[in-house]
């Protein structure tokens, strides 16, 4: 394999930077897969049928926290690519272990969240609203979830391999992932939340 | 377990169907034992990584599915050659509409389109491999258990029968209360999924693998296609995915997008589902318009007239194919500014297309043609698709579409545009790059009578549906009344499927015969191509091209034959290949068990396979196979080999 030393670790051979290209290609296609999930959203949120509204049902508290722990999650990632493109291994994996413990965080809360709504008779059978909005926030909550396994998955490579172009690159990926559930989030939290808020 | 809804009732065909399955699962593992041949399958097929394997696969299925999507229809002609007839029932009608829409097109056409581009596209930019071949397999393998999903849905459980489209709130819970539309909502989407990877995989090989000096604009149209396919393929497929698993949700969960009640819209559906299927309907025609590029320009010794306008037509088709899909439902009731906007994007359509027309034309004009198999598949595409485009432009007046909507006339438009679009397309790739890959042609005598039964055979089944149509003859109507006076032109309709069948009898026949007897060839140019995939020996060796040649214009291998320039200048030096490894086919498989689980709503077995994928994944991840190398010393032992000297 050649190693091109004038390049960052991670995209320091062919191989390594077709994976970063591909992967910018891959969130290419999660931004219609979200924009789908939007306008059905945006097509559903008045048709609550018998079941609660927006306004009735959200709740600004655990959204805060919500957004707080995952921007900051989204600034400890971005900590951890420079620790490690500065080659510092435990900075690179204790900025990994506080993002993915925010992540685990986002995860509770949501899931608090979805029983609090069930709890109060909003399911997911309830309306097209609320079948609507379930799915939408599942989806990102499911893309959380998969990027918490597989952010441990990484930190292991990293703990046992140390910082080589191979982890290297799965960490960069991997930051590009967050940084995008990140931009969905705010997404989420403007036009879902603070809009149903108002 | 309850495993009566296992069962499908009813029809001797159906049994028919079920033993024949099992016979012919039976005799597959009764050869592969007797043959010895397991060993071989896992080692060659089921594990490779190579582009050109997973592209034959990719065909093999693809040939396989175009013969059980052509039974289907064949069913269909026969049960309405005559008034009255009692050949299948209403619901055995529809499930065999439905499965042959969805086959033909998605587990047909599309790994077909696929699977050339599989062999061609590293050969063509001067490749050794795909961006990401493990990648590759795993799409090949999550598209082959989506087929395979679908395809038992016919003996166990039931097929999906709401038409390929599956309108809500016909596809509901409430009004086809069967599996079948689970497995329309699971199969397509496993196969989606690989087909999503393929588009990823293919962007990259194309936009960061190409040979050097060959710019964006110097790349063969065939790679045109593609990229243009593929780039439409990663905007589109998502769209399917959200609207396959909204679906699901409404079915298995009782979720209540697509519902009549609770807020609920079923024209949901019908948007989301053509928000795809529309760019779909390019994403198996593009490539098409690619493969008679390249014929046009071989066959008639010409480089192709206007490559910058074939581009930017391209370009401008898969913009607009966004912006057409309410077409598909003018009479749904969306109002009339929104059927005048979809009406002129839709007819704007026809102006790229009919660019591309007139410069195969003028290709053609004064070149040398030779009349090959290929070439005459080609020459019949342009003529019948155009009778399919300019019938389109008349389904694209909203105003005049209330008169042809779901009637026959429909069903011969979009045949008259996919056949001669997609089938002769990949049946013509299949003649021109068939000895590429394996050392020899297909005759071409038996070739052209098949072509000739299907060109013919096609036009006699399809062209009477215009008038069936027009007559008021609906689409999906099992039978009709001898008073109708539908009789005498269905009739001549079924003449011609069975004409068409023995068409691809012949196809088939060919294959056989030319491996048997047709001389092999020793160039790896048989037809004096233009583009790099001629330049390497055929069949083409692991490594595709012993050392990466150098492109300067868009026809390299042509002008490096007629104006001597070298094509390779550095000298051999040792490979790096990729290892076969079984988890992309293991991977496929849990896939294919989940699906089916789901399927049936059985909830633990599902997690646990589940569960099976994501450990499947992690296992990948912490995998770190380099690959190998084959010396320099090997390569050129290699290369004098397949140039005929001894070693």
């Amino acid at each position: 394999m050649k190693i091109d030393a004038s390049k960052p670790l991670e995209y320091s051979t062919e191989e390594n930077s077709n994976k970063i290209f591909g992967f910018w290609v891959f969130l290419g296609a999660e931004i219609p897969l979200f924009a789908t999930l939007f306008t059905v959203y945006f097509v559903m949120v008045n048709r609550f049928a018998d079941g609660p509204s927006g306004p009735e049902l959200f709740e600004i508290g655990p959204v805060l926290a919500e957004t707080f722990l995952l921007l900051t999650s989204s600034f400890t990632i971005g900590l951890a690519v420079h620790a490690m493109r500065l080659g510092y291994k435990k900075a690179t994996l204790v900025f990994m272990g506080i993002t993915l413990l925010m992540g685990l965080a986002f995860i509770g809360i949501e899931i608090d969240e979805f029983f609090t709504y069930v709890h109060e008779g909003a399911t997911l059978q309830t309306s097209g609203f609320l079948s609507s909005l379930f799915v939408l926030l599942g989806t990102h909550g499911a893309h959380v979830s998969f990027g918490f396994l597989w952010g441990v998955a990484i930190m292991i490579q990293l703990w046992r391999e140390g910082i080589s172009p191979a982890t290297a690159n799965k960490t960069f990926i991997f930051s590009l992932f967050w940084h995008f559930l990140d931009v969905v989030w705010i997404f989420i939290f403007s036009f879902v939340y603070l809009k149903g808020l108002m | 377990m309850d495993l009566e809804k296992f069962k499908v009732h009813g029809e001797p065909l159906i049994y028919g169907a079920m033993i024949s399955i099992a016979l012919a699962t039976i005799g597959i593992l009764v050869g592969l034992t007797y043959f010895k041949k397991w060993g071989y399958l896992w080692r060659e097929w089921l594990t490779t990584v190579d582009h050109k394997r997973i592209g034959v696969m990719y065909i093999i299925a693809a040939l396989l599915m175009l013969f059980r999507g052509g039974v289907d229809a064949m069913m269909m002609r026969l049960q309405t050659a005559a008034p009255e007839m009692k050949f299948l029932d209403a619901q055995h009608y529809n499930e065999v509409f439905t499965t042959h829409g969805l086959i033909m097109i998605l587990f047909m056409a599309m790994p077909f389109i696929i699977g050339l581009m599989n062999v061609i596209i590293p050969l063509q930019i001067g490749a050794r491999d795909v961006a990401f071949p493990r990648l590759n397999a795993i799409s090949f393998w999550l598209f082959f258990m989506g087929a395979m999903l679908l395809n038992i849905s016919f003996v166990i459980g039931g097929s999906p029968d709401a038409g390929w489209s599956a309108y809500f709130p016909l596809a509901s819970l409430e009004f086809s209360p069967t599996v079948g539309n689970n497995y329309y909502s699971l199969a397509l989407q496993i196969s989606g999924i690989g087909t999503l990877m393929t588009g990823v995989n293919f962007i990259v090989t194309i936009l960061k693998m190409r040979a050097p000096g060959m710019t964006l604009m110097k790349m063969p149209m065939f790679t045109w296609s593609v990229l243009i396919t593929n780039i439409i393929i990663v905007f589109a497929f998502p769209v399917l995915t959200v609207a396959l698993a909204l679906m699901m949700f409404d079915r298995l969960f009782g979720s209540q997008f697509f519902t009549m009640a609770n807020g609920g819209m079923d024209m949901l559906w019908a948007n989301l589902f053509w928000v795809w299927g529309h760019p779909e309907v390019y994403i198996v025609i593009l490539p098409a318009f690619g493969i008679y590029s390249e014929i046009i320009a071989t066959f008639s010794k010409k480089n192709l007239y206007g490559y910058t306008s074939m581009v930017f037509s391209m370009v401008i088709i898969s913009l607009l194919s966004f912006v057409v899909w309410a077409h598909h439902f003018y009479t749904m009731g969306q109002g009339v500014m929104v059927n005048s906007f979809f009406s002129i994007t839709t007819m704007a359509i026809a102006v790229p297309t009919g660019v591309k027309i007139f410069n195969w034309l003028f290709t053609l004009r004064k070149g040398r043609i030779t009349f090959t198999t290929p070439m005459l598949y080609t020459l019949a595409f342009i003529p019948i698709f155009t009778i399919g485009g300019v019938t389109g432009v008349m389904l694209a007046m909203a105003s005049a579409d209330y008169q042809y909507h779901n009637t026959m006339f429909l069903v011969a438009h979009f045949h008259y545009v996919l056949i001669p679009g997609a089938v002769f397309a990949v049946i013509a790739g299949f003649h021109y790059w068939f000895p590429k890959v394996f050392g020899f042609r297909l005759n071409d005598r038996i070739g052209k009578h098949a072509f000739w039964w299907i060109a013919i055979s096609f036009n006699v089944t399809f062209f009477p549906m215009f008038f069936l149509g027009l007559m008021g003859m609906t689409r999906r109507t099992y039978t009709y009344s001898e008073e109708s006076g539908f009789g005498p032109l269905n009739m001549l309709s079924f003449v011609g499927a069975v004409g068409l069948a023995i068409g691809f009898v012949i196809l088939v026949y060919n294959i056989y015969w030319s491996t048997r007897y047709a001389p092999r060839d020793t160039t790896g140019d048989p037809w004096d191509g233009r583009t790099l995939e001629w330049a390497t020996h055929s069949p083409i060796p692991a490594y595709n091209f012993a050392v990466i040649p150098k492109v300067e214009s868009r026809d390299p291998f042509w002008e490096s034959k007629r104006k001597n320039i070298p094509l390779y200048e550095d000298k051999i030096t040792k490979i790096h290949l990729p290892n076969n490894t079984g988890k992309p086919f293991i991977l496929g498989v849990i896939f294919f068990f989940l699906g089916f689980f789901l399927v049936f709503s059985m909830w633990i077995p599902a997690i646990v396979a589940g569960v099976g994928i994501i450990i499947m994944l992690a296992v990948m991840s912490f995998e770190r196979d380099h690959g190998f190398y084959i010396s320099a010393e090997e390569v050129a032992a290699t290369e004098k080999k397949l140039r005929g000297e001894t070693v």
